[in-house]
């Protein structure tokens, strides 16, 4: 493989490299992200161990409706993270999609689709804003997606004078808080464990089973061997940035069904994303992570909330467990990639 | 060591932290933005308040040009706006409002300062923790521990601290004189020093500067330490205002993305190695001119962030377009 073909310089650093059968790179992918299922699953334990009810189909169903926004949320950060960028707008992406659709749709049904489809359109706009920005006016992505959250957030608290109005009919917050009904054994199947595992499958067949995933994983792992090797690499991040910005959208709708009309529906949830990515193996500056892993650290994120309160823990001690767990993880990642070497 | 301060004449000026044309530049936006502003305010019929501009841009002036230190190394800090909050509730209970404990009150925050800065400087240097998460994981732990301590304010600082936040030499406040002393200290610490040389040479590329000798974890500590210090010195400017700490002074003020956004204005590179303190001081006051404009125009709050944001992306992206390498 030396001469005939110029192999990316230093395979080793794209992590989970675009080489070997896809089912062998997932696994890769896996093995070297392992980690995260092992403290998820250990989390899982001490859960039903707390509370024996926790098992149960239907509850653990609603545990995972209840983290499914920022499953999706992570799914689509990763691509940005990977590629090399961060996108710290889709918080205010979040607020604004709930705030919009309750003002636009204000209750009538008939109104939902159509205000669906011009959300995601809107994701689609922001994305493609926030990677031009970043590719063609060689702005970092950190100050571009900074603007971006200033500028939606303002235009939404605009746009509602600070208060929101209208509401959500059934049709819309249905996604967020219903599910198929009277499944055998199961119960009531989230419509948002659906949204999950549609987003996740699509999210993993474009990282691990096609060219522009390898091309995200070579943007990352070095921009300009890539750019060298023939990758548009402005495209691939702009690409990369449109997917956040659409699982922003769907992490909204989701979220709007699920906790109502709120003016901070999204506040914070592009830090809860990055934390999760991270603590699913991936690393900031791009190049190492996958779709898989990335989701398992949203749930394992959601599950320590959800010990914390069983174990009866003050929210704000909240906070303190989840920023030393994620310096933990991402200490012990780097602590395993200088050994590894 | 040697080596940097032999070869100092010959470095280029961005280096050495002279005012660099990237720093002519800002200042040109900012006599701009206050040009514009003060007509538009003359033409209303208003009047510009140069010294409350000045006053409003105190709090994120001093934190901010200890971001500049940590993002001039290519490290940043999102913690520093709960930094404000533990420094004005820290300073605030240990006054408790008595005269005679404003030493320890300061003595004690600055503690705290250097304990948090270390932390920090620490977990990205030893533990190799990237910085953005580093800091984000800090930040998180301290809103934790303050908001399960305090939910609104507590203690009190004693009226003589109050100086700090109100007194005046003549027309200038004297908040406003250790702004500009700040930033005059940070310009020469940058330019003559040892240190600040070290930091331009590891926030341009980290190996190259410990492969020449530079200890650069030590550097980067030290960066950190100092941002963490602005910010004690923010939350003590904020605690002398209010007369008494709360746990939201440094999350409402927005101080940590805000800081960052006023040192990139300034020209700074958020990659590191690129920038200085006087570009950040031209940043903070645009903001607060801004600010200043938007309120005496009673113009809509919510549209300040709009504006805000476009103009942080197209100064970022002017920057950019201004030194472009052919390939980032």
């Amino acid at each position: 493989m030396s001469a005939r073909t110029a192999p990316p310089p230093s395979r080793e650093r794209f992590g989970t490299a675009p080489t070997g059968s896809p089912g062998r790179r997932i696994g890769r992918a896996l093995l070297g992200t392992a980690p995260i299922f092992v403290i998820l699953a250990a989390l899982l334990v001490w859960i039903t161990i707390e509370n024996p009810n926790f098992t149960d189909p239907p509850l653990f169903l609603l545990f995972l409706r209840r983290a499914a926004p920022l499953m999706v949320l992570a799914a689509g950060q990763l691509f940005v993270i990977l590629a090399g960028e961060f996108d710290l707008s889709v918080g205010a992406l979040i607020t604004l999609v709930v705030i919009v659709a309750a003002r636009l749709i204000d209750g009538e049904p008939e109104r939902t689709w159509p205000v669906i489809a011009l959300l995601l359109l809107f994701g689609l706009v922001v994305g493609l804003v926030n990677g031009l920005i970043t590719t063609r006016l060689h702005v970092p992505s950190f100050i571009t997606t900074l603007g971006m959250l200033l500028i939606l957030d303002g235009a939404t608290s605009y746009w509602t004078g600070g208060s929101p109005r209208g509401e959500l009919p059934e049709n819309f917050r249905q996604w967020g808080r219903l599910g198929i009904e009277d499944v055998p054994v199961l119960g009531q199947l989230p419509y948002a464990v659906f949204a999950v595992l549609i987003f996740g499958s699509i999210a993993v067949l474009i990282l691990h089973f096609t060219a522009y995933g390898k091309q995200v994983y070579a943007t990352g792992g070095n921009p300009r061997a890539a750019f060298l090797s023939g990758v548009n690499v402005s495209a691939v991040r702009t690409a990369a940035f449109v997917l956040s910005a659409t699982s922003a959208v769907i992490a909204g709708i989701l979220l709007g069904g699920f906790t109502g009309v709120s003016p901070d529906a999204g506040q914070g949830r592009e830090f809860q994303a990055i934390s999760a990515v991270v603590l699913g193996g991936a690393v900031l500056g791009g190049g190492r992570g996958a779709v898989v892993p990335a989701m398992a650290g949203a749930l394992t994120l959601e599950a320590i909330f959800t010990l914390l309160n069983i174990l009866g823990l003050e929210s704000p001690l909240q906070y303190v467990v989840q920023g030393v767990i994620i310096i933990v993880a991402v200490a012990f990642a780097a602590f395993r990639q200088r050994t590894a070497r | 060591m040697s080596v940097v301060t032999a070869s100092d004449r010959t470095l280029p000026a961005r280096w050495a932290g002279l005012p660099s044309s990237g720093t002519w530049a800002i200042y040109g936006v900012l006599l701009l933005v206050l040009a514009v502003s003060w007509t538009l305010i003359l033409a209303t019929g208003g009047n510009i308040n140069l010294t409350n501009t000045l006053v409003r841009s105190v709090a994120l002036g001093i934190v901010a040009v200890g971001q500049t230190f940590v993002i001039l190394g290519g490290s940043l800090d999102l913690s520093v706006a709960y930094q404000v909050s533990v420094t004005a509730i820290t300073a605030s209970v240990v006054m408790d409002g008595r005269p005679d404990r404003v030493w320890l009150g300061v003595l004690a925050v600055l503690g705290v300062g250097v304990a948090i800065g270390l932390a920090n400087g620490l977990i990205i240097t030893v533990l190799h923790v990237n910085a953005f998460i580093a800091t984000l994981g800090m930040s998180l732990i301290l809103r934790g521990g303050l908001n399960a301590g305090f939910d609104n304010f507590a203690g009190a600082v004693p009226r003589e601290f109050e100086w700090f936040g109100y007194g005046d030499a003549g027309p200038v406040p004297y908040s406003v004189l250790v702004l500009i002393a700040l930033v005059v200290a940070g310009w020469f610490v940058l330019r003559f020093t040892r240190f600040g040389h070290h930091l331009y040479a590891v926030g341009e590329s980290e190996d190259t500067a410990r492969l020449s000798g530079v200890r650069s974890a030590r550097v980067i500590i030290g960066a950190h330490v100092l941002c963490s210090l602005t910010a004690v010195l923010t939350g003590l400017f904020i605690v002398s205002r209010l007369r008494a700490g709360a746990p939201w002074v440094g999350p409402d003020g927005n101080y940590d993305l805000e800081s960052i956004a006023a040192v990139v204005l300034g020209g700074t590179a958020l990659a590191g190695g690129r920038g200085g303190v006087l570009g950040t001081f031209a940043g903070v006051v645009i903001l607060a001119l801004l600010d200043n404009a938007f309120n005496q125009l009673e113009v809509n709050a919510f549209l300040k962030d709009v504006v805000r944001g476009v103009i942080i992306i197209a100064a970022v992206a002017l920057y950019a377009f201004r030194q472009r390498d052919p390939i980032r």
